[in-house]
This record gives structure tokens, C-alpha cells and sequence, in this order.
């Protein structure tokens, strides 16, 4: 009993008071949001489902021969036909297009941060904790603001996959950025370059072997958020799953849920490799060769 | 006998300046330094003003390792325009701290830094960019070369980041891949390339920035005994050929005497002591320098003017061999050198010559003068009299540029300059010659 020594806080009623106000305060901005990540989705889940499935499964095969080689692309291969023969193609197409929105807008917000925060102390004290909130916080918690501002469908699912993949795009980002030999560093300082372009040139590059290792994590990371957004009505495999979840139906419980690995593996491969092609990680590879 | 001078004379000098002093050959005109560095402290660490407070109030390091480490304490130099200046010392004792406050990549706690004497604190981003485009270049201990940059694209680094059109910038970092060595190289990445190569990339790329000062941080540590002589007299050249102003961090002493026209010696972030290397090596400043210079192979570094004394005797090619014999018999030996009007050496003369030609009544010298010797420049290192001085019959003479003479180096004298001076201290302060002829 605690009544009688701590007295109730409504902090959960001065929170909703909270995302109510935010809520009508900036519908305008959220409606546009909104709209906008509805239709690059909409573009980009049209460009993925409306062709064949093979058309797709080839074009996609082929980035992954680029990639890697053609081990990558015939075991890809492989795994799509299997997507395409337990019937889950367009769920799976669904669920891509969901991913790769999510990542590009979480990258586009984690690398730069990531950056600011490594060359400015104060920003990487601030930042750090509420990376650690966004990670730590059980999606459901976040789902129900987001939810009540964009309502149901695929948004509210990239919105929340964005809150949760974040993270580990700032926090490679930085690390990779703060990494780099100083020395090298000071040899641009030392020849008189600009703080952009010993970014561009010395910092990025040199970084870049850890800012895909925290590309692959935050895609990852999207991949693993499908089920959540399926709670919210993100359609997907996610959808699939919880409906099986529904009725108990095992048969389509696995064959979604394998769809999700093979889309994993093959997300994760493609983004190694292209990792292994950043031009330190070559020119590392060179010297061992 | 007398000590090793360490006056030079007064032709033909190459070392010898005052401490702290413009560089020889400058002396008259003391030109603006290059570099001017005054009462510099570097402190690491929480409090690093307060920790600066203390060891100007006469703290010691230790004293005030709880505000931090004190990496560079109260240096004070000049280096002045066409100078290499050494700066050595042990590990830790804050060679690399110093270096980086010369092109400003770090700031200093106290003290200021004149660069052509703009003072470096006070200027801003944009005209300190400037300074090091144009002015100062810099050598780092462990290369500091883009991994993902081919060796050309490296070498040309400072000259993309000039503005210099890409054609010429590969032409001139070719050209500065050659002289150290590289070429062929060009299109290999660094990490295909060993350590001495790497080490000659980033000084490949510190020459093709082309600027009047160079900052080298162990430049030379990681090359084979033969490529790194090669490289001391490329710098030499350099040097020589262009004024390149330099200050050239190292452990090896051989190395630090054989560049350096003067060498400061740095120890727990102090300097200890600046100096020539002859001055370094024959006046040690403390212990603590004496026993650094210990093994110093001091034949290379002393040159003849450094130990040479006055000759004994010395007789006029016009005097007969009765003065001969009678300056041969006060000075207690056994020849004497003959010179000319102009004290230009003409060779030497036995006593028993002497004297068998005042017994047949000759009145000049003419016939006697042997002129088998062999004579050695004020310039010459020791390691190069040996030689001589096995062969010659006398004390070798050291002559100018016009033929005179201007002292000896006694086969003695050779040998007790290879011996540190605290070992042979006993041998008194005899005042050296200034000049090496005698009348
Ligand atoms: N960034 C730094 N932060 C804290 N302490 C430092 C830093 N850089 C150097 N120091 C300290 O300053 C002292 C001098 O270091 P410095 O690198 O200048 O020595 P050095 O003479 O160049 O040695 P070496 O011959 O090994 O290169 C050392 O005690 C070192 O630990
Ligand atoms: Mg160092």
C-alpha cells in the first residue's frame, strides 16, 4: 500500500494531456506527414507488387549479383520462388517497401545526427539518451500516440519502425566518425582543408565500413518491426503472422514468418556486401590479398 | 695540449653560432625567424591554466600531475628562415605536443607561436588555412596517409586541397615520388606499401606542397639504414638548393648532429638545452645531455675546426734554415710547416734538413720543403682525418678555401676528441687559439 506515503502522480494523464495538445496543435504538419509517407509507400509498394513476381525476383537477384556475386543471387532466387509458392509474394512486397521507407528515412535522420554528434560533445551527451529511450521503450508505448495522430495503416507502421531503427544509425555513425585515426585527420588540417571537405574526404571514407555496418543494423532492425506494424494496419507479412497468431493457423503462421527470414537474409547479405565495397574496406582487402 | 676549440675561424665557418642565435651565414642581417616560439606550455589534462600557474611558479612535472600532464614546458626558440632545426629527446618527452603547436593543429595553454610572425593564436580559421596551404607543411610519426588514395592521389593531397588543377598536381606529386624514392609506386594503395615506404609517401606529399617551411615528426624512423642516409642528404640538398626552413623531430643522435644546425634536447617537456651539435657535444648543458650524446659517433659529427690547435712551428718559405732550425729547436720538434707571404701552406721541413744546410752555409729553403702532405678543410669530420693523419709525418694541417693554413689536428688530439669530455675533464680549460696560424 502506498497510498498513504507517496501521493498518486497522474503523470500518464498530464502525458495524454500532452500528445492531445501536440495532436491539434500540429495536425496541419502531421497531415502533411502523413500524406507524404503515404505516397512515397504507395509509389514504391506499387513499383514492387504490381509487376510479375518473377520481374521483381529477377531485378532484385540481379542487385544482388552486382552486389556480391552469383552465389548471392541464385540462393535469393531460391527464396523468393519459395516466398512466391506459400503465396506470401505480395505480403512480402508489401513489407519491402515498408523496410526501405523506414531505413532511407531514418538514415537520412541518424547519419547526419550521427555526425553532428561526432564532432560536438554537448550533442552527443544530449542525444545519447534519448536514443536509449527510443530503444529501451516498448514499441506498444509509442504506438498509441502515433496511432491516435496518424491513425491506422502503413504510416503509423513507418513511423513507429523509424522511432525503433533509429538508434543504431546515429550510434555507428558516431562511433565510426570518431574512430578515424586523428592523425589522419590533422594531416587534412595540416594542409589547410576545410572541416567539409576533410568530412567528405577523409571522414566519411573512413568511417564508412561502420556507418554500413549501422546501415545494415537499422534495415535489420526495420525488418524486425513488421509484426508491430501489422498491429497498427501496416498490411505485410506482419498482418500475416498476426493473423495466424488470430486463428491459430500454423501452416500460415510459418510461411509468413519464413518469408521474413528469407526477406532478412537477403537484406542483410546485399547490405554487407555493399559494405565490403566501400573503398577503405577495398583497399583494406587489397593489402591482405 | 691543449683542449678541443670549439671557436671556429673566422673563414669558411658552418657552425658555431650562439645558442639561441640566427643561423650561421645569417648572422649579420638576423632576418625575421621563420618560426618563433616563446614560453609555450601544453598541459593535458582538467586544469590545465592552473597547472601552467604552478610550474611557472618553479613546480615541478610531478608536482602537478593532479592538474594534468605537462607535455611541453616553457619552450622558447627561433628558427630562423633556411635553418634545420632538431629538436630530440626521448619517448614522451613532448617532441610530437611541440611540433603540432607549430602549424597550429594544437593550441597551447600558454605562450605564443609566431609563424613568419603571424601569431597563430590570434589568427582565424581562414587565414590559418592560408598559413598552411602556403607556408608550413608537415611530416607525421605514422604517416598519416588516406588508405583509400592511391600513393600519386596521396602525394598530390596538399595540392588538390591548394586548388591546383589535377594534371599539374599529379605531375609535381610524381616528381616528389621520385625524389624520395618511389617511383613506380604510383598507383598501389598504402596499405600494399611497408612501413619505410609508407613513411616516404607522406614526405613525398609534405615536398610536392611545395612550402618554405616543414614540420618532419620522426620522418626518417621507420627507413633501412642506407635509404635513410640517402634521404638525410636529399634534405640536406633540399635544404641548400631551396631554404627550406625545417625542424626535424628524432631519436637517433647521429641523425639529429648530422642535420641539425642547431638541436635542442628535450626531456619530461623541457628543454634542456639548444645548441650546435659540436656545442651539444663538447658543453653539455647537464648530466643529463652528457649522457645522451654518450654514444654519439662523434667522429662524424666534430670537424677538424672543432679540434684543431695551433701549430707548433711554422717558418716562412722566404726564411733561411737557420730560423728554421732555431723555431724547430724552441718549439721542441722535429719539423715545421713552411708557408708563404700569405700564410698559404707550401709544404714542411725536417731538422735534419735544416740543420745539414746551415752546416753547408745555405741561406734559403729552397730544395728542402717537402710537400707530401696532406691537408684536410676546416669542414672535414673527423671520421675523414684518420686517414691523413696515419700517413702524415706531422700533425695534419687544416687549410681555407684560399690554401692557408689555419691549424693541425695532432694524431692526440684525434683520438681524445672520440672520448665524451666528462671523461677527459682533467684536461683543463686551455684557452684555444683564435686563429691557427702562428707567426
Ligand atoms: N592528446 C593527449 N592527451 C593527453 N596526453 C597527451 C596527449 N598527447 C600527448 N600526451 C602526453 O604528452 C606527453 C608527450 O607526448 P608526445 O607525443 O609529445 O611525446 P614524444 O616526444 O613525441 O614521444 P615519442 O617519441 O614517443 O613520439 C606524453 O606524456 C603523452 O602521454
Ligand atoms: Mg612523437
Amino acid at each position: 500500500m502506498t497510498d498513504a506515503l507517496v501521493p498518486r502522480i497522474p503523470l500518464g494523464t498530464w502525458i495524454e494531456a500532452f500528445v492531445t495538445w501536440v495532436r491539434t496543435t500540429f495536425k496541419p504538419l502531421f497531415d502533411v506527414v502523413k500524406d507524404v509517407l503515404g505516397a512515397v509507400y504507395d509509389g514504391l509498394d506499387t513499383v514492387l507488387a504490381t509487376p510479375p513476381f518473377w520481374v521483381v525476383a529477377i531485378l532484385l537477384a540481379v542487385l544482388a549479383l552486382l552486389a556480391k556475386g552469383w552465389k548471392l543471387a541464385l540462393g535469393s532466387l531460391v527464396g523468393f520462388v519459395v516466398i512466391a509458392g506459400v503465396d506470401q509474394w505480395g505480403a512480402a512486397m508489401d513489407t519491402l517497401a515498408l523496410v526501405l521507407v523506414a531505413s532511407c528515412i531514418a538514415l537520412a535522420v541518424a547519419v547526419p545526427l550521427g555526425v553532428w554528434a561526432a564532432r560536438d560533445d554537448r550533442v552527443s551527451r544530449a542525444v545519447r539518451p534519448v536514443l536509449d529511450l527510443m530503444q529501451t521503450m516498448p514499441a506498444f508505448v509509442y504506438l498509441i500516440p502515433v496511432v491516435l495522430i496518424f491513425l491506422t495503416g502503413p504510416v503509423p507502421g513507418i513511423i513507429a519502425t523509424i522511432v525503433f531503427a533509429l538508434p543504431p544509425g546515429v550510434r555507428f555513425t558516431e562511433l565510426g566518425i570518431r574512430q578515424v585515426d586523428a592523425e589522419v585527420v590533422e594531416a587534412g588540417q595540416a594542409f589547410g582543408a576545410t572541416p567539409a571537405r576533410i568530412l567528405r574526404q577523409v571522414q566519411l571514407p573512413l568511417a564508412m565500413p561502420t556507418i554500413m555496418a549501422g546501415v545494415n543494423q537499422v534495415i535489420m532492425l526495420s525488418l524486425s518491426m513488421v509484426v508491430m506494424a501489422g498491429l497498427v494496419g501496416a498490411g505485410g507479412l506482419g498482418q500475416q503472422v498476426l493473423g495466424a497468431l488470430g486463428r491459430i493457423d500454423i501452416a500460415l503462421g510459418f510461411e509468413a514468418g519464413l518469408s521474413v527470414v528469407v526477406l532478412a537474409m537477403y537484406l542483410d547479405r546485399v547490405t554487407s556486401a555493399l559494405a565490403d565495397r566501400a573503398p577503405v574496406a577495398r583497399a583494406l582487402a587489397a593489402a591482405r590479398s | 695540449m691543449t683542449a678541443p676549440s670549439t671557436t671556429a675561424p673566422a673563414a669558411g665557418a658552418t657552425t658555431g653560432a650562439a645558442a639561441g642565435g640566427p643561423t650561421p651565414g645569417t648572422a649579420e642581417a638576423a632576418p625575421r625567424p621563420a618560426l618563433s616560439v616563446r614560453d609555450v606550455y601544453k598541459v593535458f589534462g582538467p586544469r590545465p591554466e592552473e597547472a601552467v600557474r604552478r610550474l611557472r611558479d618553479g613546480a615541478t612535472r610531478d608536482e602537478i600531475k593532479h592538474l594534468g600532464t605537462a607535455a611541453v614546458i616553457g619552450a622558447t626558440f627561433d628558427v630562423a628562415p633556411g635553418e634545420i632545426f632538431v629538436v630530440m629527446g626521448l619517448s614522451g618527452s613532448g617532441k610530437s605536443t611541440l611540433i603540432r603547436m607549430l602549424n597550429g593543429l594544437w593550441k597551447p595553454t600558454a605562450g605564443e607561436v609566431l609563424l613568419h610572425g603571424a601569431d597563430l593564436a590570434t589568427a582565424d580559421a581562414k587565414h590559418m588555412r592560408e598559413l598552411r596551404r602556403r607556408n608550413v607543411s608537415m611530416v607525421f610519426q605514422h604517416f598519416a596517409l588516406l588508405p583509400h588514395r592511391t600513393v600519386l592521389d596521396n602525394a598530390a593531397y596538399p595540392l588538390e586541397i591548394q586548388g591546383v588543377p589535377k594534371a599539374e598536381r599529379r605531375e609535381k606529386a610524381r616528381t616528389a615520388l621520385e625524389l624520395v624514392g618511389l617511383g613506380g609506386w604510383e598507383d598501389s594503395l598504402p596499405s600494399q606499401l611497408s612501413g619505410g615506404m609508407r613513411q616516404r609517401v607522406g614526405l613525398a606529399r609534405a615536398l610536392a606542397a611545395d612550402t618554405d617551411v616543414l614540420l618532419m615528426d620522426e620522418a626518417f624512423s621507420a627507413l633501412d639504414p642506407l635509404i635513410r642516409r640517402e634521404m638525410q642528404e636529399q634534405l640536406l640538398e633540399l635544404q641548400q638548393t631551396l631554404g627550406k626552413t625545417i625542424v626535424f623531430i628524432t631519436h637517433d643522435l647521429n641523425e639529429a648532429m648530422y642535420l641539425g644546425d642547431r638541436i635542442a634536447v628535450m626531456r619530461d617537456g623541457r628543454t634542456v638545452q639548444i645548441g650546435t651539435a659540436e656545442q651539444i657535444l663538447s658543453d653539455p648543458a647537464n648530466d643529463y645531455v652528457a649522457q645522451f650524446v654518450a654514444d654519439v659517433d662523434r667522429t662524424r659529427v666534430l670537424t677538424a675546426s672543432s679540434v684543431m690547435v695551433r701549430p707548433a712551428a711554422v717558418v716562412p718559405g722566404t726564411g733561411g734554415p737557420r730560423q728554421a732550425s732555431r723555431t724547430m729547436r724552441d718549439a721542441q720538434v722535429s719539423a715545421a710547416y713552411v708557408v708563404d707571404r700569405q700564410r698559404r701552406l707550401q709544404g714542411h721541413v725536417r731538422d735534419e734538413d735544416a740543420v745539414a744546410a746551415l752546416r753547408d752555409g745555405k741561406e734559403t729553403l729552397d730544395g728542402l720543403v717537402r710537400d707530401d702532405l696532406t691537408a684536410v678543410s676546416p669542414d672535414t669530420p673527423l671520421a675523414e682525418i684518420f686517414a691523413p693523419a696515419a700517413e702524415s709525418p706531422l700533425p695534419v694541417p687544416v687549410t681555407d678555401a684560399e690554401g692557408r693554413l689555419v691549424g693541425v689536428v695532432p694524431r692526440v688530439t684525434l683520438l681524445t676528441a672520440m672520448v665524451p669530455p666528462e671523461q677527459h675533464a682533467d684536461d683543463g680549460a686551455a684557452p684555444a687559439p683564435a686563429e691557427g696560424g702562428a707567426r
